[in-house]
């Protein structure tokens, strides 16, 4: 992250006397568009709900000065599914398919951190080789997680061909996934106390040869992009959240490590196995489009690291935790015996027990801290099921991000803190 | 087997390293404000895996802003409610995490039906939409808050779904888009 | 030509040929707003490729498109807005309800979220899935095609019943 500081830009100016030649105070009224010859002439903008920059169904509006925002706000909640209210209504096994459709572009880390959040309510400990499985599943989805954001991020400034370069890696990791589990993109394959179904025979050598290839893809895109002046203009010094912003703000995962947050979930907290790989957690310092894309670009060199580590560290093994209370009874149970019979009937129509007692669950999203905050009573069903989605607290950091930008660079600033619709709303 | 049987591969642990600070935050706080706080719950004693701190809403800005700026827990990891259904009828429940040694607490403040809430603004910006979302599903008010509109659903929807009294399936038609009131950007 | 001098076999061979050249010049308005807008990003990107079947140049106008490819959930805060989009949309225009939540609510049945769109508009093909693959969506866009062709769907229908050809 040595080049993380622009070459053409004067970083030792105040960012305004940088962009435009005006002094810099927080009041956006002094900020005003040189070429703008109607002075103050306010214009209101509305862009969306169903805008193709704004990625999925959100609404901003925003109030022009020439072309300059000097105010938005934001507005959501057109793909609000009522996944809370649901957690109160459905067992906590039929509440898995849920969890695919809050960050639906890496739906196998909602699975898993939801698996770990219920587990924790149960003292559950899953075998070996689950955990090493669940660890994969998280870091392939967070690989096709950053390179979705960082190739439509590109397609909003207009580089289709490097958003091309990254899909084409996602399709083959779609097969890889649907090797796992018969699905592309919910998954739904985790279960408390174990996996819907063991991996394949060879799946993780499938999964290291990916890595190889994809490797090389990140290489060619960094080159592509990275340099490309027309995309450091439009990045570099674009809708700057700094620190402190960032911590008053709530931010985590890639988008406060792009302005120096030093926090990553999987390594200060660590759960599963990631005390046992080896890996880094870029950290940049600026925290605009730029440093956000180039964080998100080197996390998925890190992420498939580990993939590789786990990859050779896998052994066979049991997928199931040794619980009557979470165990799916086998078919041949199910189907040759009377026990077993009533035994899944019971499973699916009733539910199993989770005992009283509340946590908080939070594991590192691709897009930054996914939490599970589940209360219970006693019952199949939880008394409360909050969602932490990142995406929540990072849409309400965009006001405050894109005041006093251009409203072009709007898009760019959407675009970089992959703003998901699904567990924004939830 | 339940929240306080330790497990190695879901922050096994936590407890022991956390203990010390949990401690000392928690003897701080009982020292300083006794009078506010109602009610402490220590993990493996209790069930829950942080130290709850119950505290009473006329405490509510002094231990906050306490835990923020002196104990160290200055992030806001989450704000949100429960409808427990029995009076006192919500609880506030705000998750905090200390940045630099990632330790987490939990705090609680019991609102009945008809009461209003401190708004949290002056401590964490972030708090805004997070208040506005708890108005939204549960119908809790704060005062001061600057711009205290519904956020998920339809300015023109009538009561609060994430009540436990709000059906799953109530649902409210409108034929017309949310109007955006242009006032806002004044 | 019939005794009084009106062409039926000629407007229904004009018909049959302007059919042809509507089928294969689709232009799609993707109204995509959760996880079926990402399999429908997948459709449209390199792996699976919609431009092989005359549809690839996306519109986000809804007066330059008439495809209107709905993908993803319709909740009651959207529902309207949907509907205004169709509205705008230029006849005849065509509709793709794409996946669970947009064709029935899915597993969504919830305060919040419409039961289908059929609700708010009329829909020419249902793909089911949640989320449906891209080949579902594809075959989806082949079906349409031949309900074109064949003056099936809603749009045509309207048409026909407007010239009082019903």
């Amino acid at each position: 992250m040595s080049d993380s500081n622009p070459k053409n830009f004067k970083t030792d100016l105040p960012l305004d006397v940088a962009r435009w030649g005006i002094p810099s105070t927080y009041d956006v009224s002094v900020k005003r568009d040189t070429d703008d010859i109607f002075e103050d002439s306010k214009v209101l903008v509305n862009i969306g709900p169903t805008h193709p920059a704004m990625h999925g169904a959100f609404r901003c509006m925003a109030r022009l000065n020439g072309e300059i925002i000097e105010k938005s706000y934001c507005e959501f909640g057109y793909t609000h599914r009522a996944k809370e209210k649901l957690g109160e209504n459905r067992t906590y096994h039929q509440f898995v398919v849920y969890t695919d459709r809050l960050n639906y572009c890496s739906a196998l880390i909602n699975n898993v951190t939801y698996a770990m959040a219920v587990e924790r309510l149960m003292g559950i400990e899953v075998p070996e080789r689950a955990v090493w499985i669940r660890m994969m599943c998280a870091e392939l989805a967070r690989v096709i997680d950053h390179l979705i954001c960082v190739g439509i991020n590109a397609v909003d400034l207009g580089a289709f061909s490097f958003f091309l370069y990254g899909y084409h890696q996602r399709e083959k990791a779609y097969t890889l996934i649907e090797k796992l589990c018969g699905a592309r993109l919910t998954t739904s394959y985790t279960r408390i106390g174990g996996l819907m179904a063991d991996a394949p025979e060879g799946w993780e050598k499938e999964v290291k040869e990916w890595v190889k290839e994809t490797r090389a893809v990140v290489d060619e895109m960094d080159r592509l992009l990275t340099e490309n002046r027309i995309w450091l203009k439009r990045t570099k010094g674009v809708a700057i959240m700094n620190r402190e912003d960032c911590l008053k703000y709530s931010f985590t995962g890639p988008n406060a490590r792009a302005a120096g947050v030093d926090i990553d979930l999987r390594r200060d907290q660590p759960c599963m196995f990631y005390d046992q790989v080896d890996f880094d957690v870029p950290v940049a310092q600026t925290g605009d489009v730029f440093d956000r894309y180039y964080v998100r670009l080197e996390e998925v060199r890190q992420s498939l690291n580990i993939l590789t580590q786990c990859a050779d560290r896998i052994k066979r093994g049991p997928i199931w935790a040794d619980d009557k209370r979470t165990r799916i009874p086998e078919k041949d149970q199910v189907y040759n015996t009377m026990e077993g019979l009533i035994h899944h009937f019971k499973f699916f129509m009733n539910g199993f027990n989770v005992p009283a007692g509340e946590a908080y669950t939070s594991f590192e999203a691709a897009n930054g801290e996914l939490g599970f905050y589940i209360v219970s009573k006693g019952g199949p069903a939880a008394h409360r099921m909050r969602i932490r989605g990142p995406s929540f607290w990072h849409y309400q950091g965009l006001d405050p991000m894109i005041r006093g930008e251009y409203i072009a660079d709007l898009v760019a600033a959407l675009g970089s803190i992959n703003v998901i619709a699904g567990e924004l709303d939830r | 087997m339940d929240i306080n049987t330790p497990v190695k591969t879901i922050y096994g642990g936590h407890y022991d390293k956390y203990l010390p600070e949990w401690t000392m935050v928690v003897e701080a706080l009982q020292s300083e404000f006794g009078d506010f706080i109602e009610e402490i719950l220590m993990p493996r004693i209790a069930a829950t895996d942080v130290p709850i701190i119950q505290i009473r809403k006329s405490g509510m800005m002094a231990v906050l802003s306490r835990l923020k700026e002196g104990l160290g827990f200055s992030f806001l990891t989450d704000y949100t409610a429960t409808d427990e259904e029995s009076e006192p009828r919500f609880r506030l429940v705000l998750q905090l995490m200390n940045p630099t040694t990632k330790a987490r607490m939990r705090v609680k403040i019991r609102l009945s039906e008809q009461e209003t809430s401190p708004t949290l603004i002056p401590l964490w910006e972030g708090a805004n939409w997070a208040e506005r979302e708890i108005y939204d599903m549960f119908g809790i008010r704060f005062e001061g808050h600057p711009d205290l509109r519904r956020i998920l659903m339809d300015m023109r929807w009538e009561g609060h779904p994430l009540r436990k009294d709000y059906p799953l399936r109530g649902y409210q038609v409108f034929l017309t888009p949310e109007p955006l009131d242009p006032e806002l950007l004044k | 030509m019939s005794k009084d001098g009106s062409s039926d076999f000629f407007t229904t061979k004009l018909d049959d040929m302007v059919n042809w050249a509507r089928k294969h010049s689709l232009f799609p308005l993707p109204f995509g707003t959760s996880c079926c807008g990402i399999e429908l990003m997948s459709t449209l990107a390199s792996g699976y490729d919609m431009a092989r079947f005359g549809a690839e140049v996306v519109r986000f106008s809804p007066r330059q498109s008439d495809l209107l490819i709905v993908a993803g959930i319709v909740n009651l805060k959207m529902a309207p807005v949907l509907r205004n989009i169709y509205d705008q949309m230029a006849d005849p225009k065509w509709v793709i309800s794409m996946g669970a939540c947009a064709s029935s609510g899915g597993i969504f049945n919830v305060y919040s979220v419409t039961q289908g769109i059929d609700t708010v508009l009329p829909v020419d093909v249902y793909v089911p899935g949640c989320p449906p693959a891209p080949e579902g969506l594809l075959n989806a866009l082949l079906r349409l095609k031949e309900m074109i062709a064949a003056g099936e769907t809603h749009s045509q229908r309207r048409e026909r019943a407007l010239r009082g050809e019903v």
